[in-house]
């Protein structure tokens, strides 16, 4: 079986994934990630997870593109310089009809 | 430190040296990939236990650790015979290490009693890595009871583990213990030139 390990480098930080082990059974799961991940002082806190208990999710529906609804929010820098762009293309149209008249 | 303090210290590193040195023939043909790197790992916590031992000695005798680790001959080791067999079962690797680690326990417990403030605290260092032998060990063993291999095995090596808390019974070796000592010295022993150790 395999068990996912996610391991705290210091009190009060969030267990980020560590790596996994294949064991038998529970049993040798926490012996085998102690001896990988934790007795050298690199962690405070292992948390171990049979894989098959980690629920994933990789399909995230965005079809109408919303990306207001993103927390990287609103590319501003994207519309700034479609604006600029737009407006450098106004003025040098506006110059050659003056130019024309 | 007396006579008799060092050659307990001995006794004990020279166990845990040749132990280590069987154990680590497991590395790379464990019956898995995660216990390799977890014998591996005790094989090489042995062995750094032999030579935290060797060096109490060494000071004491004017010499060194690596002196006292490969520069003795072989019938001067005081291991005991049950860690120089060459096990090529797993159930028999996993009983001598079972009851290994029950013999080391007893034994730690007494060196934590010493007077000497520095052989106490040596010990209880040792202790605090043993514990995960230990829990190594216990797991196994409580994958593995109730195997007719593993029991025949913890059977036959039962016998051979009163040597480990006795000095009396010390000075036996068994036949393997020269070809060993042969492969484990062999570098140091063949000195190339400008090398210095």
């Amino acid at each position: 079986m395999i068990y996912e390990v996610f391991r705290q480098e210091r009190k009060g930080q969030p267990l980020q994934h560590a790596g996994s082990v294949e064991a038998a059974d529970d049993h040798f799961a926490d012996v085998y990630a102690r001896e990988q991940y934790g007795r050298r002082g690199e962690s405070t806190a292992l948390w171990i997870v049979p894989r098959s208990a980690v629920m994933e999710i990789h399909e995230f529906v965005d079809e109408l593109n919303r990306n207001y609804h993103r927390v990287d929010g609103y590319p501003l820098k994207e519309k700034l310089k479609e604006a600029r762009d737009r407006a450098v293309s106004a003025k040098s149209a506006d110059a050659l009809s003056a130019g024309e008249g | 430190m007396d006579e008799k303090v060092q050659n307990t210290l001995l006794e004990i590193a020279d166990d845990e040296l040749i132990l280590g040195w069987r154990d680590s023939e497991w590395t790379g043909i464990a019956p898995l990939l995660e216990e390799d790197v977890a014998f591996s790992s005790i094989a090489q916590n042995e062995i750094g236990h032999a030579r935290a031992l060797y060096q109490l000695v060494a000071r004491e005798r004017g010499t060194t650790a690596d002196a006292l680790a490969f520069d003795r001959a072989p019938d001067e080791y005081r291991c005991a015979p049950i860690v120089e067999l060459r096990l090529l079962d797993w159930g028999q690797t996993i009983a001598r290490h079972y009851l290994y680690e029950e013999a080391d326990a007893i034994r730690l417990e007494r060196l934590k009693q010493s007077d000497d403030s520095e052989i106490a605290g040596l010990a209880a260092k040792i202790d605090r890595e043993e514990a995960y032998h230990r829990m190594h060990a216990q797991m196994w063993f409580d994958r593995l009871q109730g195997e007719p291999r593993f029991t025949a095995a913890l059977d036959e090596l039962r016998p051979q583990t009163a040597v480990l808390l006795d000095s009396e019974l010390r000075g036996e070796h068994t036949s393997e213990l020269p070809e060993l000592w042969e492969e484990m010295t062999m570098v140091r022993r063949s000195q190339p030139a400008g090398t210095k150790w």
